[in-house]
């Protein structure tokens, strides 16, 4: 199946090339990261964690792309969705894929990254992220791979797959789960400190997944000979519209919380991001960008014409990439560091080199996404499906 | 007949001329053994917390066992005498001991029951203190780069 | 047996995940690995050393000589700005004590200089996250840092409540290359007994314990009592007949964030 990468239209190509020319361009950054150290980022000792863990904290809910056609489909026969499952799967892939990558930049010793399989730690939430991120990964790796294997050779896809399949289900669960544990167990930060921190990482990544896998396929469409379906992105669109109301309603219920109880340290770092304190606003047009989008995808989302319009559909799914981005980005690790420990409130901003190394991580990404993304095209224009 | 000879001729060429390039760069250059040289302060002791030729060869992992020790055990003295007990590293050393002779004697007994404190920097150095001379002679020669030194300061050396 | 080649690349690829799986399990499983692991915890300790720093006698240039010792005892660089390194600092009382919001406070006490430093909890959340176990707590309650295994994830630094862990952004040894940085670091490693760190490591204060290894008491406490007798009390808190606990019964002392349940082992006499 490997060799139908190796063929393609001349956008194809072209499209390769664009891709391989960023990564180029990255990896010079990375290498001149590599010599100089994390010095060249915009994180300090208050903010420690920045643009590079909070890219790692929204891909791991872009990964959801994949139990989100999964579930349906096997565990409520929505046969529909078997037609698509493998581009959710095959996302899944390179958006954990990509997780490890952001990982790998920001720490500060790469070379001895191993050590934590060297030292494993059950009590370190960090321990547990590591082990279900690869397994995830591997899961769609061995489930993908066969399923598209099976139907571009015209047969039923052995049995074990099946036994892969169900467990990916709720491991898919636990990787959202573990990646909020990180942040909602420790009790130095009371922005992150909340019980929903686990189930508002769920909701984004059911609404955020499903809305880039519905772009995708409308890409698919456009550029291919496969249609993914119409049935399919409308059952994908009102996944999203659950999801992202209840992704909003869970954030109303922190701003209650906070803001009801008035307790200083649950209320600051939210004025911090949405208005901003001491003179610190930079975060508040990006806080408010991504609420209005958000109010813009639920009114497309709810209204019923509006989501089953393909046109419009599009415009909500961008719309909820662009809130989910910026509130699940951004908004959580900086506004989970400020104000910090003292009190006080210390800046971040990413830095140029900064922002060319994501780049190339999101370009490795969809490099990967490509490949595998052309294969599945293949297969499927090949058996005429 | 040679499908593609060409291509393949330049390819087999190319990789030839990587292969041969380390052999290549340094012809010509004088064979030199590396000497590493004792300071006053070695010669005077006498000793070192192990046999020359075990430590020749085992001394990286000696140095790892005791960073083990110090750091995550606070195991601070090492007393080469009263060895046979905890560490790890003791069946592999007395495994060695018995095959390696030191100064005559099948097993390399510290003369006396000295103690030492666990330290590359302030031990280890305190003796050796001519690190180019003594350490980088055969790490120069062997390409090795042992990164101990971005963190354990080296003795400042007279030129 | 007749292996063709796709199948062979499955059976690699299996045998190495299968490995690596087996090692990390082993390594758990290896005797003391899960005690370790569980040692913040155990309840049987004998020893936890602790400080009490008593502000009655504490001023700005006491705290200015410590904080000097300090660094310079342990190689910290002076790098200005917010990716600079400290392992034990000054800081007013709005800032040490955020979690006390008090318009009406003291005058004296608002213009109070306290020493911040890591507190070597009890129960230390950094430990608990580490995922390496490059930081640890000792037998003897000391905090530890571990400089071979870090690898510079910064899990630590969100976990700690009281901001007391730096990271080395770049290389320490940078200061004395950089032209702006060798102005403020003329001298640097001001200290050959002491290794610096590296780039990508996280550091923080470890109660000296190369000093109290050899039974002698920490720099800061050390400097801080040469100008005040008794300004830094230092022992074991576990010992009732120790100074810090017989000091601790007359006088009310001050934790920071106390309400975590950290177990701070750093207390302020007001």
């Amino acid at each position: 199946m490997i060799q139908t990468v190796f063929k393609g239209s001349r956008r194809y190509g072209y499209w390769i090339l664009f891709l391989l020319a960023i990564i180029a361009v990255a990896f010079g950054c990375y290498l001149y990261q590599f010599k100089e150290g994390l010095l060249i980022t915009g994180m300090n000792r208050d903010v420690s964690w920045g643009f590079y863990i909070a890219q790692f904290t929204y891909l791991v809910g872009i990964a959801a792309s994949g139990v989100m056609v999964v579930l349906p489909c096997y565990l409520h026969n929505y046969k529909a969705f078997a037609r698509i499952t493998v581009f959710g799967e095959f996302l899944a892939i390179a958006a954990v894929m990509m997780c490890l990558l952001f990982i790998f930049v920001d720490i500060g010793k790469p070379v001895r990254m191993l050590n934590v399989l060297f030292y494993p730690t059950p009590h370190s939430i960090l321990f547990w992220d590591m082990v279900v991120l690869n397994v995830y990964m591997l899961l769609n790796i061995f489930i993908g791979w066969n399923v598209l294997s099976a139907e571009r050779k015209g047969v039923h896809y052995p049995n074990w797959v099946k036994v892969l399949i169900y467990i990916s289900i709720p491991w898919a669960f636990s990787i959202h789960t573990v990646t909020a544990f990180i942040y909602a167990g420790l009790p130095g930060r009371p922005y992150w400190l909340t019980a929903i921190m686990a189930a508002r990482f769920l909701s984004s990544a059911f609404c955020s997944g499903p809305a880039l896998l519905i772009l995708l396929c409308l890409i698919i469409r456009k550029v291919t000979n496969f249609d993914p379906g119409k049935e399919q992105i409308r059952t994908l669109g009102s996944i999203v519209a659950y999801a992202m109301l209840l992704n909003v309603f869970f954030f109303l219920l922190e701003l209650f919380t906070a803001f009801y109880s008035h307790i200083p340290e649950h209320m600051r770092p939210l004025i911090f991001l949405f208005k901003g304190l001491e003179g610190h606003g930079r975060l508040a047009p990006w806080m408010w960008t991504a609420t209005i989008f958000a109010f813009i995808s639920l009114v497309l989302l709810v209204v019923p014409q509006t989501r089953r319009n393909e046109d419009t559909l599009l415009v909500a799914c961008i719309s909820v990439i662009i809130a989910t981005w910026i509130d699940k980005g951004l908004g959580l690790v900086i506004g989970g560091f400020t104000p910090n420990p003292f009190g006080g409130i210390t800046d971040y901003w990413p830095t140029k080199p900064e922002v060319m190394i994501s780049i190339g991580v999101y370009a490795t990404g969809f490099l990967v996404l490509t490949l595998l993304y052309k294969m599945a095209v293949s297969v499927k224009e090949e058996v005429g499906a | 007949m040679l499908y593609d000879g060409a291509k393949i001729l330049v390819g087999l060429i190319i990789g030839l001329a990587f292969f041969v390039s380390p052999f290549v760069y340094d012809a010509g250059k004088p064979y030199k053994k590396p000497e590493p040289q004792l300071t006053e302060k070695a010669k005077k002791a006498g000793e070192c917390v192990a046999s020359k030729a075990f430590m020749r060869e085992w001394h990286m992992q000696l140095l790892d066992e005791w960073r083990n020790e110090v750091v995550r055990k606070g195991e601070r003295y090492y007393r080469p005498r009263e060895l046979a007990r905890k560490s790890t590293l003791d069946k592999r050393l007395l495994d060695q001991w018995r095959h390696l002779v030191s100064d005559g004697t099948r097993h390399y007994i510290p003369k006396t029951d000295k103690v030492y404190y666990k330290s590359l920097q302030n031990t280890c150095l305190d003796c050796h203190s001519n690190k180019s001379k003594f350490c980088d002679e055969c790490h120069n020669y062997l390409g090795v780069h042992p990164y101990c030194w971005n963190c354990h300061i080296a003795p400042e050396e007279k030129k | 047996m007749d292996v063709n080649r796709r199948e062979f690349l499955k059976i690699a690829g299996l045998s190495t995940l299968f490995g690596v799986g087996v090692n990390s399990v082993f390594q758990l499983l290896a005797p003391g690995e899960l005690e370790a692991s569980l040692s913040p915890l155990k309840k049987d300790r004998k020893i936890q050393w602790a400080i009490a720093v008593d502000m009655k006698k504490v001023d700005d240039r006491m705290l200015d000589k410590a904080v000097e010792a300090c660094h310079r005892y342990h190689n910290v660089p002076k790098i200005p700005g917010h990716k600079g390194l400290k392992w034990i600092w000054k800081e007013d009382f709005e800032h040490s004590f955020p979690e006390q919001e008090n318009s009406y406070v003291n005058e004296e006490i608002e213009k109070m200089h306290f020493p911040l430093l890591c507190n070597h909890c009890d129960n230390p959340p950094c430990c608990r996250v580490c995922p390496t176990k490059a930081t640890f707590k000792r037998e003897d309650g000391i905090v530890m840092m571990d400089w071979h295994r870090c690898i510079g994830c910064r899990f630590c630094m969100a976990a700690c409540p009281y901001g007391s862990r730096s990271f080395n952004w770049g290389d320490p040894r940078r200061v004395m290359t950089d032209e702006e940085l060798k102005k403020l670091n003329p001298d640097f490693p001001t200290n050959m007994e002491f290794p610096t760190r590296t780039k990508g490591v996280v550091e923080k204060c470890t109660f000296c314990y190369d000093r109290i290894d050899k039974g002698k008491r920490p720099i800061c406490v050390e400097v801080a009592n040469k100008i005040k007798e008794q300004a830094f009390i230092f022992g074991n808190i576990l010992d009732p007949e120790s100074d810090i606990r017989t000091v601790l019964k007359e006088r009310f002392a001050l934790r920071r964030k106390p309400e975590l349940g950290t177990g701070t082992n750093i207390y302020y006499l007001i």
